[in-house]
């Protein structure tokens, strides 16, 4: 399979195209949109390249707020300005809360039910699960290494958040430029 | 802080917005100690029911904050919390796009992503910690997410799998 070429004008998405992409990744992800945006736009539509997509995904992350939101809404800006953006986000978005809006009507009429909430105790103790082995994944490749900085702060953070129960702002300040500077003085 | 349930809404979760490195995922304690112990929302329970709900649906698992506002403050309350928790990132994720090009070989920016990995990592362990201190009330739900954790680990079976047979343990009485 040869690599997609850059997209031309001519061959760029149009913004209802944009919409059900991102309509369709976000219905298809349960526990995270991320790998099926990839999925999509990558191996399907053939819209970005591997790349790319990891170029776009690295901003996302680097920016604060909601990974897949951020991701949205690069994709969109890069393709169609302002309107593209915001047709991505719509797209990515508008199922997903007409769903939850559903679930959260049925959940305030039905949420005292004893059934119900057994239910909802079992799968919030598998999501707790999911969440642990998604902190596994990422903790392994830092703590399995040769030990710097990294370890440690994450700890701290987890402390301060978890058992100290520090408001986020404040530990996030705290900690943040500690981290950054160990990171810009690695070499 | 104003009295109206939907100013305080929409300014939590858009300061909140602009701290969570690592997604909402990492913004799960900072949300329970507003929601539950702070503002006396809801339930320790119902807040742990939220997060159930916000994972178990397709979509990003922000929607969360969606569920948050719809309990506070019905629909207006869900379009502020989610106008609040995505708006301000969407505005500087547009805006950064545009330069990004341009400083994504620097070493403050190469510096400040590597900085920010270890504590995204540290909220999101919290935020396992704290929805396991809701969630696992007893030996069984706790064995349940170990088995869990486990599994989605080693595997890459879909969560859904894990949702469903989740709900069926409790379902049939086990948790």
């Amino acid at each position: 399979m040869s690599s997609p070429p850059a997209p031309s004008p001519a061959d760029r998405p149009t913004l209802a195209a944009v919409f059900r992409a991102f309509a369709v990744v976000s219905l298809s992800g349960f526990g995270g949109a991320l790998p099926w945006a990839r999925r999509m736009i990558v191996e399907r539509k053939r819209w970005m390249s591997a790349e790319e997509f990891n170029e776009a995904f690295a901003l996302s992350q680097f920016l604060p707020g909601p990974n897949v939101i951020n991701f949205s809404v690069v994709f969109g800006a890069r393709f169609g300005g302002a309107p593209g953006a915001a047709m991505a986000l719509a797209g990515l978005l508008g199922p997903p809360l007409a769903i939850v809006m559903v679930l959260a009507i049925l959940y305030a009429r039905f949420g005292d039910i004893e059934m119900l909430s057994r239910i909802l105790a079992g799968v919030t103790a598998a999501a707790v699960g999911l969440l642990i082995a998604v902190v596994a994944k990422m903790a392994a490749p830092m703590f399995l290494g040769r030990w710097n900085s990294g370890p440690v702060i994450a700890i701290l953070a987890f402390i301060g958040v978890a058992i100290m129960q520090w408001p986020l702002p404040i530990v996030f300040v705290v900690l943040a430029p500690v981290s950054v500077a160990f990171a810009w003085f690695k070499r | 802080m104003n009295d109206s349930p939907l100013i305080t809404l929409f300014g939590y979760f858009a300061l909140l917005s602009l701290f969570a490195v690592g997604g909402a995922n990492a913004a799960i304690p900072e949300m329970h100690r507003i929601a539950v112990e702070v503002m006396h929302w809801m339930s320790d329970r119902q807040f742990a029911d939220m997060f159930a709900i916000a994972q178990a649906s397709p979509g990003p698992n922000v929607i969360i904050v969606t569920l948050i506002g719809y309990h506070v403050a019905g629909f207006a309350g869900a379009a502020v919390a989610t106008v609040g928790m995505c708006g301000p990132t969407c505005v500087l994720a547009f805006f950064v796009a545009r330069v990004w090009d341009r400083f994504k070989d620097a070493r403050w920016r190469i510096a400040i992503q590597a900085g920010l990995v270890p504590v995204s990592l540290g909220l999101i362990g919290a935020s396992a910690f704290v929805l396991a201190r809701s969630a696992d009330h007893n030996v069984y739900a706790g064995a349940l997410t170990a088995i869990t954790a486990l599994v989605g680990f080693a595997t890459r079976l879909n969560p859904l799998w894990l949702f469903a047979a989740g709900g069926l343990l409790g379902l049939t009485g086990w948790l």
